[in-house]
Parts: structure tokens; C-alpha cells; sequence
């Protein structure tokens, strides 16, 4: 343990040593009622003080990498959903991403548009859900009721385009399922006054409570270079100072063409933590409303008959459409990306997510590599915590936004 | 209906059904939330859906106080000890949801990691299908949920 | 990019000669031979490359293009404050797979090399507790290995079969049908 860990831990802790006294270890089960995924705390207890914790997780291995390596290309789409399944798009997108980069293949613009928005939105779902719930831990259940009324009209929304509220297996290898709907301009319009009223009467709940700040501030500080060290990314490693986005830093889609702000804290502490999120939905909004200007008309999937499949009127018009279909779905053929290896970061809502993917020429892929934003999050809880109190175990495992499908995959 | 050979029974039934309308009124769950389907969960208990119109809006984090527990999500082989010794340490009447396909019968995972079903663990009244299922099928299965607790026999043990 | 430059005085500064460079699409990642990960990973750090952000493995045994070893271990590393990155991949032969730790080095890497070890058995030398972290005690074998099949369940409370209530009112109706 560091240094500053040793000065946090409270001075009696040597006297119950001498004493012969053992820490109580309690036990946040794998069912707990924090709301953010199964996972398992075991920490010992000096009084109210946490003076160790063990983290244990894998309580919702469902094994997506194993599976992935048993179905075909497309077929993996809907296991991706429920990588992170507040933001399941931008798991998609991922994912899709990453294979098209082994194939060599690009979307053309305006589904690479439409993924953007898709993305954004997703990210500001996720946002709504962390801070909604880590609201609801701290008993302001009004905030939680706001943001996820402001949730259900963008779930409205998604479902309107995508046919789905959660998930959604939007993309495909090559492109997306359906275009956006005519009237998104105005439905979109409406879900962003909505979530801009929430946010303002949530910001006014929270952001100078008294009680809030006593909670939030200094609370679960992780400072910089302990986050580096355990490689943190994401809005956790933006609250210690570190402005590192993936969007910024290795822009995929059409993010170099759009004017956001990355929000950075400073302290590393909840309260920074908690801003970082209320402006990322800011910035997702005001991206979704450039993007809606900027966006071109035209096909939204790679006119590539190799791996799209072609449409329904086609197939049912012609011989050769049809025969296309077939070789697209037929057991044994379908899409066969090149052999090789591609390692492939998008900025999900939690940091940077990863996927190497190993092909070895079939339709399967050969091995899907997850890389979990909240898996070094969650391995830096075990220092976050200690030296604080046991009521405070709560606002910190929320703030950091664990989300079991994507830590246990 | 009263039976017409044991007539006397008439006060017992009334009786069951003024206990069970009191029971299936006032579910108190225990959201054994793990994965996805505890997000549709949620939004079907917020404001949305409400499920307060059906007396089931309150979460008991203790398998002691609560009757009606809930399993929401994928259970995997690390997981099943946890859901049975929740589900043993519950008292009677108690019934059990089965929330989403995971729950149900495994879902779409197939593999070495996941129970398939939970049914093969603890015995299940209700199965909400769907992945995840939308609040209108979890308010249905409440209410059939409730019908069921009604149309039940009703021990004061 | 130009990682292929840094590559290159990692090599020197090791004394390595003919290392080959693998494509990943957005990085180009080194192959260095295991012995000399740690090395290879602390001469990086102390370029600046102070983020360890990914270390994964793969197993190549059922890949049609041959490879050094049976598995493979990636290290992505990244330098702030310009965000270059680099990548270190190491073989490993079938037997015995081991190569050692960066916990020193990096904090992050103890959660991934426990992961390595449980989904693959690749054994990491030095680190502080190298035990399982996604399945749980008790369970054996390593679950994404090539040669462990997907299906296979190792339940830890007996599981019962899940009754048909449909066919146990057939089978009620039919005897009370007879009699």
C-alpha cells in the first residue's frame, strides 16, 4: 500500500492491534441493493472505518467470449448488447467497427452519422442511469425518478428507430439495421427539452445540497497517478485531470468533424466525478444536434454484396440477389473477413472499450477479446475504499458506474 | 363456490380470500437483480410504469422481509449458492418470478458458465419471458401473479 | 505511425535482433521473445508510456497459419500526455506457459494476468496472488482454451430436472381416464 494510504487509516487502528482485536469483516454479497451489478465486497471494519476490502467478481460470467468463437459474425451482434447494456449501441458500434477494420471495409457517411447519433445517445442513457441511481443510493429518489423519466423517452426514441427499448443489435458487419426515422428531428428535439428540464431541476436537487456535497466531496479520491497506474479511462480518469478521450485522441466515425469539449475534474473525487457526467450529456447533446446538420443523405451499409445483405425486394426479384442472400446466410458460407488480428478502442460510457479480434478466415470468428472499461476501475475500488466508511462504500461503487455485463462479460 | 360436502367450509374460504387479497395487495420483492433485465426492472417500478398502482413497489433487501423474490437476470454456476440460500432463507408464503429468458430457462447462453434456468434450482411460479421483457409483460405477469395468489389456499402459518 | 522507430531502440536498448512487428489495424504491436517481457515493458515505462490499458491472451492452437507458440499475450501501453501507444505480444509454448509479472510495474496488471491464468492457465512469475477471478474455486480447467468444450458445466449445487407440469397432467388425466 502507498503512502497516503497508511496516513488515511485511522490512528486507533494500532492500539486495537495491540490489543489482539480482529477487524469485522462484513460482506456487500453478490445481491446487494446497489443497483449497478452483481459483484462482491468483502471488507474488514476497524469501527466504521473500511481498513481492507477484497473484490470479488465473476458473478455474471456468461461466457460472451467462449460464444463468440461459436457463432458467425452477425450472430455475435446480440451478445455484444449485453456487454454494457446501459449503452448497447456504442457496444455494437464497437464491435462492428472492429470487424470492418479487419475487412477493410468503411461505412459510408451517412451511417457513419447515424451510428454517431445512435452512440450519443446511448452515452447520455448510460449517464442518466449512473447518476439517477447513484442519487437513489444516497436517498434523493426524486432525482432518480427525473432522470429516468428522461430515460424512457429516449428508450421512445431508440425503439421508434431501432424497433427495441435496451437491446438492440443495431449494427451489422457493414452497416446498420434501418435508417433513422423521417420524423427524428423533432422527436429528438423533444427527448433533448426534456432531458435539458430534468437536468436543471436535478442540478438544482443536487449540485449545492448541502448533504450532497458532504457525501460526494473528497470522498473515493483516486488521484492521478494511482489512476494511471491502474488504468482507469473514461470519466473517472477525466475527474483525476487527465483529458484523455478516445474520441479525441483516436477519432473514429466522423468525431473529428464535430466541436465538443472534453469536461475534466481535478480532485478525483465523486463530486468531480458526478460534474464530468452531468457535462458529458451536455457535450452528447450538442454533438447529436451537429450531427443532425452535418449529415448527408444516401445508403447507410457498404454496397459490398460480400458482406450486406441486399434488399428484400431485390431477393425476391432476382436470381442473382437471391443467390446472394444465401451465400450470406447458408451455414458453412457467409461473411469471412481476411485472416488477421485488429485491435480496435471506442470510447464507451464507462472509458475505453477494446475489441481484438483474431480471425482465421471462417465465418466465426475466431477469438473476440473484450476489453472492459470498468475492469481497472474495479480493481482500483479495492484502494478507493479504504480508509473510508462503510457508508460511503455505496456512493463510490456507484460513481464508478460498474456494470457486471461488462466487467464479467 | 363452496364445497357442497363440507359446508362449513364456508367460513374458511371467505376467510382465504380476505388473506390472500391482503397478501397479493402488498407484495414486498426482493430484486435478486444480476444483469440487463434489472434495468427494464427499474423502469417498470419508476414512473413511467409504476408498479406502486399494484401495491409491488416496495424492495426488501432482505430475504426475511420480503415474500416475493425476484430473479432478475442471468444466474451462473458462481452465482446459484447465493440464490438458494436467499431463496431458503425466506419464510412462507413466498413465490418466485423468473424475470427474462435468462432466468427462465438460460436464454441465448448456452455455455459453461450459465445456469439454464432457474427452475433448476428453485421452484418458479411465475416465468416473465422476453430479453428483456417490457414493462407492460412485467405488469401482466404482476398481475397474474396476483390472480394466482387469490385463487390460492392460504395458510395463517 | 511511428511506433516502428520506437520499436527499434527498444530492440537496441535490449540487445534483441530481428524482432517481426504485427499488425492490429490501429496499432503495430512488437513481438518480443518472452523472457524478455518485463524488460521490454519497464524500458517503455520509463519512456512514458506509464498506462497499461489492455493485456489479453489468445489461443492459436486451432488457427490455420502457424505461429511461434500455442499462446499469445498482448500488452497495449500508452503514453500521456500525447496518447501514443504501443503494443508488446509475447508466444508461449503449449506446455507450461509462463512469462512474468508486471504487477510491479503497473497496478492494473494484476486483475488481467489473474484473468490469464483463469481463462487460459498462462502462469505469471512474481505476481502477488495468481488466483482464479472470474470462475470460481473448485472449478477446473481453464474455459477458453481450444480444447475445453463450450457446454461443459460444472455445477456447484446438484441441479434438478425441470418438470413439465403439462406432461405430469397427461400423465394424471390419462391414469384417471383408465380408472
Amino acid at each position: 500500500m502507498s503512502m497516503h494510504i497508511e496516513q488515511k487509516l485511522p490512528s486507533y487502528r494500532s492500539e486495537s492491534k495491540a490489543m489482539g482485536l480482529d477487524p469485522m469483516v462484513i460482506n456487500l454479497g453478490p445481491s446487494h441493493p446497489a443497483m449497478h451489478g452483481t459483484i462482491r465486497i468483502k471488507a474488514h471494519l476497524e469501527g466504521e472505518t473500511i481498513v481492507f476490502a477484497d473484490v470479488e467478481m465473476g458473478y455474471l460470467h456468461r461466457g460472451f467470449e467462449k460464444t463468440a468463437e461459436a457463432k458467425t459474425w452477425n450472430q455475435v451482434v446480440p451478445y455484444t448488447d449485453r456487454l454494457n447494456y446501459v449503452s448497447p449501441i456504442i457496444n455494437n458500434v464497437g464491435y462492428a467497427l472492429a470487424v470492418e477494420k479487419l475487412i477493410g471495409i468503411q461505412v459510408p457517411e451517412r451511417g457513419q452519422y447515424v451510428r454517431l447519433i445512435m452512440s450519443e445517445i446511448s452515452r447520455i442513457t448510460d449517464h442518466l442511469t449512473c447518476i439517477g441511481a447513484s442519487a437513489m443510493e444516497l436517498g434523493a429518489f426524486t432525482a432518480f425518478l427525473y432522470f429516468i423519466k428522461s430515460r424512457e423517452y429516449f428508450w421512445q426514441l431508440i425503439e421508434e428507430v431501432t424497433g427495441a427499448r435496451l437491446t438492440i443489435s443495431y449494427t451489422r458487419v457493414g452497416g446498420i439495421t434501418s435508417d433513422l426515422t423521417p420524423d427524428f428531428k423533432e422527436r429528438f428535439a423533444f427527448c433533448a427539452a426534456e432531458l435539458e428540464k430534468a437536468m436543471a431541476e436535478v442540478d438544482g436537487l443536487l449540485s449545492r445540497n448541502r448533504i450532497f456535497l458532504d457525501r460526494m466531496d473528497g470522498v473515493g479520491v483516486m488521484d492521478r497517478e494511482r489512476s494511471i497506474s491502474y488504468g482507469f479511462t473514461g470519466p473517472l480518469l477525466r475527474a483525476a485531470g487527465v483529458p484523455y478521450d478516445v474520441r479525441k485522441a483516436f477519432p473514429y466515425l466522423v468525431y473529428d468533424r464535430l466541436q465538443f469539449e472534453v469536461p475534466t475534474g481535478s480532485k478525483g473525487d465523486n463530486l468531480d466525478r458526478y460534474h464530468v457526467r452531468m457535462e458529458e450529456m451536455r457535450q452528447s447533446l450538442s454533438m447529436v444536434r451537429q450531427a443532425l446538420q452535418q449529415m448527408p443523405e444516401g445508403p447507410v451499409n457498404v454496397a459490398d454484396p460480400r458482406y450486406v445483405l441486399p434488399e428484400k425486394k431485390e431477393v425476391y426479384g432476382n436470381i442473382e440477389a437471391l443467390m446472394n442472400h444465401f451465400k450470406l446466410l447458408m451455414p458453412g458460407h457467409g461473411i469471412r473477413p481476411p485472416q488477421g488480428e485488429v485491435y480496435f478502442p471506442v470510447e464507451g460510457g464507462n472509458g475505453e472499450l477494446g475489441f481484438w479480434v483474431i480471425s482465421d478466415g471462417s465465418d466465426r470468428p475466431y477469438r473476440v477479446r473484450v476489453r472492459p472499461p470498468c475492469f481497472p476501475l474495479m480493481a482500483g475500488v479495492e484502494e478507493m475504499i479504504l480508509g473510508e466508511q462503510v457508508a460511503d462504500l455505496i456512493p463510490i461503487f456507484g460513481a464508478i458506474n460498474m456494470i457486471a455485463g461488462e466487467l464479467d462479460r | 363456490m363452496t364445497d357442497p360436502v363440507l359446508d362449513d367450509a364456508v367460513l374458511t374460504t371467505q376467510l382465504d380470500k380476505v388473506v390472500a387479497w391482503g397478501r397479493k395487495y402488498s407484495l414486498f420483492n426482493y430484486p435478486f437483480v444480476t444483469a440487463c433485465c434489472g434495468m427494464e426492472f427499474m423502469a417498470s417500478s419508476a414512473s413511467h410504469y409504476d408498479t406502486d398502482r399494484f401495491g409491488a413497489i416496495f424492495p426488501r433487501f432482505s430475504p426475511r422481509q420480503s415474500d416475493l423474490l425476484m430473479v432478475v437476470g442471468t444466474i451462473n454456476h458462481k452465482l446459484a449458492p447465493a440464490l438458494k440460500r436467499v431463496y431458503d432463507q425466506m419464510c412462507e408464503p413466498k413465490w418466485v418470478v423468473a424475470f427474462g429468458v435468462c432466468a427462465t430457462s438460460g436464454g441465448f447462453y448456452q455455455n459453461y458458465a450459465t445456469v439454464p434456468g432457474i427452475d433448476t434450482i428453485i421452484p418458479v411460479d411465475m416465468y416473465i419471458p422476453g430479453c428483456p421483457p417490457r414493462p407492460e409483460t412485467i405488469i401482466d405477469a404482476l398481475v397474474k401473479l396476483q390472480a394466482r395468489i387469490q385463487g390460492l389456499r392460504q395458510s395463517l402459518v | 505511425m511511428s511506433e516502428s522507430a520506437l520499436y527499434q531502440r527498444l530492440a537496441e536498448s535490449l540487445g534483441l535482433q530481428g524482432l517481426q512487428e504485427e499488425d492490429l489495424g490501429t496499432v503495430k504491436a512488437l513481438v518480443v521473445p518472452a523472457a524478455s517481457w518485463s524488460a521490454a515493458a519497464q524500458w517503455l515505462q520509463q519512456q512514458g508510456f506509464a498506462m497499461l490499458v489492455e493485456l489479453g491472451a489468445a489461443d492459436y492452437s486451432k488457427h490455420p497459419l502457424p505461429h511461434p507458440g500455442r499462446f499469445a499475450v498482448a500488452a497495449h501501453l500508452m503514453a500521456l500526455p500525447g496518447f501514443e501507444r504501443a503494443c508488446l505480444k509475447a508466444y508461449l509454448p503449449a506446455e507450461s506457459p509462463a512469462l512474468s509479472s508486471l504487477c510491479g510495474l503497473f497496478a492494473a496488471a494484476n486483475w488481467y494476468e489473474r484473468e490469464a491464468w483463469d481463462m487460459f492457465g498462462i502462469d505469471f512469475k512474481g505476481h502477488p496472488e495468481l488466483k482464479r477471478i472470474l470462475m470460481y474455486e473448485g472449478f477446473e480447467g481453464h474455459p477458453l482454451r481450444k480444447d475445453y468444450p463450450l457446454g461443459r458445466m460444472q455445477p456447484l449445487i446438484p441441479m434438478r430436472e425441470a418438470v413439465d407440469y403439462e406432461l405430469v397432467r397427461q400423465a394424471a388425466r390419462r391414469a384417471e381416464g383408465g380408472a
